[in-house]
């Protein structure tokens, strides 16, 4: 490095150390302050058109949206920063609740794949989906979202409930391609097994634990606004 | 290297080009590998990655230059490394706040900046001891390298791996794209291949000066053809 | 070469008094090669013809460029490029197209031997490399199979096969369910295992009636061929009697622990490259240990690990991963299976 070999140089006081250190601390607190500050609000604008956009795009008649967060069997109105399990509730224009937006996530091929998925009430169908965060395999996992046999899946999703409303009547699954029989079951992508079992594990996951809620609950959601 | 005390070189374009082509830091000097296998498939993120490395790298070699005569050189690693991490959080923020779609696929190579040898070699090598305005210039200098390098992998791996560039379909519809490209194992290939190419260039244009020095001193022409 | 023959060779044992050229090693290799080329023609048609030529054309042309081009005497005449280019053919589909055949013969030469310096320096097989690269850059071109003895084969190309370069080849499913004869279902033997459950007949499998790689499919003419090879001492007979063994030990064993859920072992010696693989691809001279005892090591571990691939991977094609890295294991095995040098003390040993 630069010091020459023949002369050490002398250590300075440890004050000295001490202050130039907090000095550049100072002034790099200072910077990440003013930084932060400026563009807190605007993160949170495209937060929050992200979610909007994931949400609209599940649910296509949907205008407005609402944010309830799960406790218990109960659903409390909430905003997007609240911690919890967040659900979705979507309105046209005329404040009819035109379906529910409900986060899923499981493990995928690479890293965990996580999705926002829509419910119709009305006929008890889980009615699109998309992807948030995924890093599966171009080619490969990231066909889910381009396959046009696996989107024919969820032009209506079989989730009915049981008799009492505390579980899914038939679980979800993921089938080998070509073997799909029943509405609930989900016809996995040649080639592309793996991704297409995650999708599956993970709705149903997701859906035997909130829809339960979400039905229970299904005169608040109505209600929405007014 | 100069040293601090003695008197300085003028500034020279030369101080400017330097890290854009001769001293490359990706293709001649190697560094900073991490990000240009991982984010160069494409090349609006590597472009994306670049102008947040050259903001970086200008902007902590400013800030440890215009210090350099007040930091003990027993500190100084930490200082640095303080320095880059606060403009690298900065960047992080500025992403956010710009694209979220492109801060997503950018995923952690973002804030990984932080521990880019690229940057914390040049603020150790050269803005330590040179002048600010030497070390903001050669810092661009690099930091166009470093771009012009990712940007010259993201286009040959989004070429062959998507039939685009920047988004805009380049073959027809029936272009059968080349998956490997956008794997990590593509990165690799590319770089190789750029380095090979690179390399032989290089070579060719020394044995070509090699071969006119002797020529001249024969009192001949250089020939075209040598092996 | 030998410009008088009164020089005298002081050498040790053993006297071999005409040690056979590398040209010439090569040029059995491919003999013993041809009978499966032919085969695989009649199997597969013209499509297969094609396809064959393109690679091995590919493999030469690539070799002499670069010998050019780092100004070494071409080393096209010594055939084993050819050889390279034969054995890539052999592993990739009938109707793979012949652009991407053409790459992967470029990648096979360009960056499995001369990279490393040529014949005699290749940490891998160079074939393997190519198919490799173009199994990672064309997964879907790569596991389509169409099916063999088709009746216009020698007279129409498979749709595939004549994509134009860099563009997407048509689709092959609609040819195949035409000129399938009965019960044709387009998946290799081990896709059919992987995916559906269902078990092709040994016999079947023995004889080559099935569909998969170009020159994989029968078994007897493989056997048939190494037989030749070894009886000409061009190839080391353990090696393939290792890969074998290791596999058929690795699949007894998962057989034992569910044979319901897992093959025979039977199955997984006659399905898909192993055969050919074993012959032909883990024998790779260069890139393959010489001690006795690594051979044998590097085979266990080849048939292990194509087991394991096969069973639990998500890809079916499993041999010629599991050789890539037993070739990458090479020098290590060798590094530990040194013979002991007569009347060397143990301490010596390592230093060797």
């Amino acid at each position: 490095m630069s010091t020459p070999e023949n002369q050490v140089p002398e250590l300075p006081s440890s004050t000295k150390l001490i202050m130039t250190l907090a000095t550049v601390a100072m002034i790099s607190g200072l910077l990440v302050v003013m930084v932060y500050e400026f563009t807190k609000p605007i993160i949170a604008e495209n937060q929050r058109l992200a979610t909007e956009r994931a949400i609209f795009k599940v649910l296509p008649l949907a205008k407005k949206r609402l944010t309830y967060v799960v406790d218990q069997d109960k659903l409390v109105l909430a905003d997007d920063k609240t911690v919890g399990e967040l659900i979705y509730a979507g309105y046209d224009k005329h404040n009819n609740l035109v379906g529910v937006a409900i986060n899923a996530a499981a493990q995928g091929y690479q890293d965990i794949v996580k999705i926002l998925y829509g419910y119709n009430q009305d006929n008890s169908c889980i009615i699109g989906f998309d992807v948030l965060k995924s890093t599966e395999t171009p080619g490969f996992g990231t066909k889910i979202t381009t396959d046009e046999g696996f989107l024919a899946n969820f032009k209506c999703l079989d989730a009915q409930l049981n008799m009492p409303q505390s579980a899914l009547a038939n679980a979800i699954t993921t089938v080998r391609h070509g073997t799909k029989k029943h509405a609930w079951q989900i016809d996995a992508i040649s080639g592309s097994t793996i991704t297409s079992n995650a999708v599956g594990r993970m709705l149903n996951k997701s859906a035997q634990k909130l829809l339960p809620v979400v039905v229970k609950n299904l005169d608040l959601l109505k209600q929405g606004q007014q | 290297m100069t040293q601090a005390n003695k008197k300085e070189t003028p500034l020279t374009l030369d101080v400017f080009t330097a890290g854009i082509w001769k001293e490359n830091p990706v293709f001649v000097m190697m560094l900073g590998l991490c990000p240009v296998l991982a984010v160069t498939n494409s090349v609006l993120n590597s472009l994306a990655m670049g102008i947040a490395s050259i903001f970086v790298l200008v902007c902590s070699n400013a800030l440890v230059s215009a210090l350099r005569n007040f930091i003990p050189k027993q500190v100084r690693i930490t200082t640095y490394i303080i320095i880059i991490a606060t403009f690298v959080t900065l960047v992080d923020y500025i992403i956010q706040a710009v694209s979220l779609d492109l801060y997503n696929r950018l995923g952690a190579f973002i804030q990984l900046i932080v521990v880019n040898c690229l940057i914390l070699g040049r603020a150790e090598a050269y803005a330590s001891k040179n002048s600010f305005t030497k070390s903001v210039v050669s810092a661009l200098g690099m930091g166009l390298g470093f771009t012009l390098a990712l940007v010259m992998l993201g286009g040959v791996r989004e070429l062959l791996g998507a039939g685009q560039l920047l988004g805009y379909q380049v073959f027809s519809t029936q272009f059968e794209p080349w998956v490997v490209m956008i794997l990590p194992p593509g990165g690799f290939i590319v770089l190789g291949c750029w380095l090979l190419l690179i390399n032989y260039l290089e070579q060719r244009k020394t044995s070509k000066l090699i071969l006119r020095d002797k020529a001249a001193s024969h009192g001949q022409l250089p020939s075209e053809s040598f092996s | 070469m030998a410009k008088h023959d009164l020089k005298i060779d002081i050498r040790t044992s053993p006297y071999i008094r005409k040690a056979p050229t590398v040209a010439q090693i090569m040029r059995n290799v491919v003999y013993a090669l041809l009978p499966l080329v032919i085969y695989s023609v009649y199997h597969f048609g013209i499509s297969a013809l094609a396809l064959i030529l393109v690679t091995t054309l590919s493999c030469i042309l690539t070799e002499h460029f670069f010998c050019t081009m780092s100004g070494k005497k071409s080393t096209i005449l010594d055939a084993s490029a050819v050889i390279s280019g034969l054995l890539l053919a052999m592993t990739l589909p009938p109707g793979f197209p012949l652009w991407m055949g053409a790459v992967a013969g470029f990648t096979a030469i360009a960056m499995g031997k001369t990279l490393f310096g040529g014949l005699g320096f290749n940490i891998f097989n160079p074939a393997l490399v190519g198919r490799a690269f173009v199994q990672a850059a064309f997964p879907v071109s790569i596991t389509t199979w169409t099916p063999a003895l088709a009746v216009d084969r020698f007279s129409e190309f498979i749709p595939s096969t004549l994509a134009l370069p860099f563009m997407h080849p048509l689709p092959t499913a609609e040819w195949s369910a035409r000129v399938a004869i009965d019960g044709f279902t387009g998946a290799t033997p081990l896709a059919l295992m992987k995916f559906q459950g269902i078990m092709t007949n040994s016999y079947d499998l023995f004889m080559g009636n099935i569909a998969g790689s170009t020159g994989e499919t029968s078994t007897l003419l493989i056997l048939v061929c190494g037989a030749y090879l070894i009886f000409k001492k061009m190839l080391d007979w353990r090696i393939p009697a290792a890969v074998i063994f290791g596999t058929a030990v690795s699949a007894e064993l998962f057989y034992l622990l569910d044979p319901l859920k897992y093959p025979t072992p039977a199955f997984m010696l006659l399905s898909g490259g192993l055969m050919f693989a074993a012959m032909f691809m883990a024998s790779d001279m260069v890139a393959s240990p010489v001690t006795p005892l690594g051979i044998f090591i590097f085979g266990c571990l080849v048939g292990f690990l194509t087991v394991i691939i096969r069973l639990f991977g998500g890809l079916t094609e499993a041999v010629m991963y599991a050789i890539l890295f037993g070739n990458a294991a090479t020098p290590i095995i060798e590094t530990y299976t040194q013979p002991r040098i007569y009347g060397a003390r143990k301490k010596n040993q390592d230093k060797s």
